[in-house]
């Protein structure tokens, strides 16, 4: 039943935290209004798990909550998710010159905006939740359910696809 | 280490996930592979961009009523309209519940800022201590220092030479904190070395000298003249303050 009591403590809690979820969702979504539609969702369900919340880190439990509404939102779409089978693969290119550490620090937004948008939807996953919520990998791990080996090799496998696109412009349609 | 063993580690160890003995056959291998170097500049690169691309999405103003609204929609059993006399003082307790939830929230948004920001000084003077990139400029001259950040920043940091007293100047180094960039200059006792992090405050906000112990490292903070001052270590708490206490001198 609604406790008053309860819903300020929640708001408390979790509502600071609703522009990392915000960005989670919209940076998984791609797009405002199916991330505002994602917020709202996950934000029902966090609040229905309160009361069986113990108090860890409130944002990687949001977080979490996010990323699950996001993926079962988009099996109702009838969309199929874009999730891949994670594989070992570490291209070793020879020792690449500094001009390509320049044009990655000066890359403008709209470049990365659109290489963020570019990547699988789990690399992006890993990309926001390292760079932009600056998690560690046990924090992904936990909140995107994987082991921490499949955290590394997401971001080591994201990182690379960005460096391809944002160095390279011609390999942007064969990514 | 070979190259194919330092590359599989080279994200692991940009993000600061390696324990310390990965580290070092990492930096190790770093020291003499003049192509593994690179990817490593790629990959801080790659990083900071990202961090000062300003691609975060932030909630729009509405979102935080909707969710609200659509909380209390879908749990019935909200307190209906009270009677005459009593709305008096129910709209008392709500104007004093919105104003503590107001000042709890951005005390705790606050907070966990500084926590944030705490975390990100020790993992900048942490990378700088394993990258072995500890300096940009390397002098005890603050003559050479100071004015090797000008252009870089829209700020002239100060560069105080305290060899002197125990704690040479050995340089200076450009350092991306709190989505800007900020000088770092770089002090050193003994084997012991000094980050000092300095950039303009934001806001008028003056905080007292406080004190930090995290991960066996010290941190002093202070603000002064409108900067914003952060000493890191792993000297011990008493140095550290005593040059706390000569760089405000």
């Amino acid at each position: 039943m609604f406790d008053q009591n309860e819903l300020t403590a929640f708001n408390e809690a979790v509502l600071p935290h609703l522009d990392a979820a915000y960005n989670l969702a919209r940076w998984l979504s791609r797009n405002d209004q199916d991330a505002e539609d994602v917020v709202q969702e996950a934000s029902l369900r966090a609040f229905k798990y309160w009361k069986g919340f113990s108090g860890r880190d409130c944002r990687s439990w949001l977080l979490a909550i996010v990323r699950n509404t996001y993926y079962s939102w988009l099996r109702k779409q009838s969309v199929q998710p874009e999730l891949t089978e994670d594989g070992e693969t570490y291209d070793i290119d020879d020792g690449a010159p500094s001009p390509e550490a320049v044009m990655l620090q000066n890359a403008d937004r709209e470049m990365l905006k659109s290489a963020l948008e570019d990547l699988r939807v789990e690399f992006r996953e890993a990309i926001v939740l390292r760079e932009m919520e600056g998690l560690s990998y046990k924090e992904i791990s936990d909140i995107s359910g994987v082991p921490i080996g499949t955290v590394m090799s997401r971001l080591a496998r994201a990182r690379k696809q960005l460096q391809i696109y944002l160095t390279n412009p011609s390999a942007r349609n064969s990514l | 280490m070979n190259c194919n063993d330092t590359r599989k580690l080279l994200n692991a160890y940009v993000d600061g996930e390696l324990d310390s003995a990965e580290s070092l056959s990492v930096e190790t291998h770093l020291r003499q592979c003049a192509s593994c170097q690179p990817e490593v500049e790629k990959l801080r690169s790659l990083a900071s961009a990202i961090k000062s691309g300003a691609l975060q999405f932030k909630a729009p103003r509405h979102l935080k009523r909707n969710v609200q609204a659509a909380i209390r929609a879908a749990n019935p059993g909200v307190k209906s309209p009270l009677p005459g006399w009593q709305w008096a003082s129910a709209l008392a307790t709500v104007v004093l519940i919105v104003a503590l939830t107001w000042v709890v929230t951005t005390q705790r948004t606050r907070s966990s800022e500084e926590a944030q920001l705490v975390d990100e000084i020790l993992s900048s003077h942490v990378r700088s201590m394993m990258a072995n990139h500890i300096t940009d400029v390397s002098s005890s001259d603050s003559h050479t220092v100071k004015p090797w950040f000008g252009g870089k920043l829209d700020y002239s940091p100060p560069a105080k030479d305290l060899t002197e007293q125990g704690f040479r100047l050995i340089g200076g180094r450009l350092d991306y904190i709190d989505s800007r960039p900020v000088a770092a200059l770089v002090y050193q006792r003994s084997q012991h070395f000094i980050n000092l992090f300095v950039w303009p405050l934001k806001s008028n906000v003056i905080a007292p000298e406080s004190q930090i112990s995290r991960q066996g490292y010290n941190m002093i903070h202070w603000t002064e003249s409108g900067m914003t001052y952060w000493l890191v270590s792993e000297l011990n708490a008493t140095e550290l303050k005593e040059c706390a206490r000569l760089l405000r001198e």
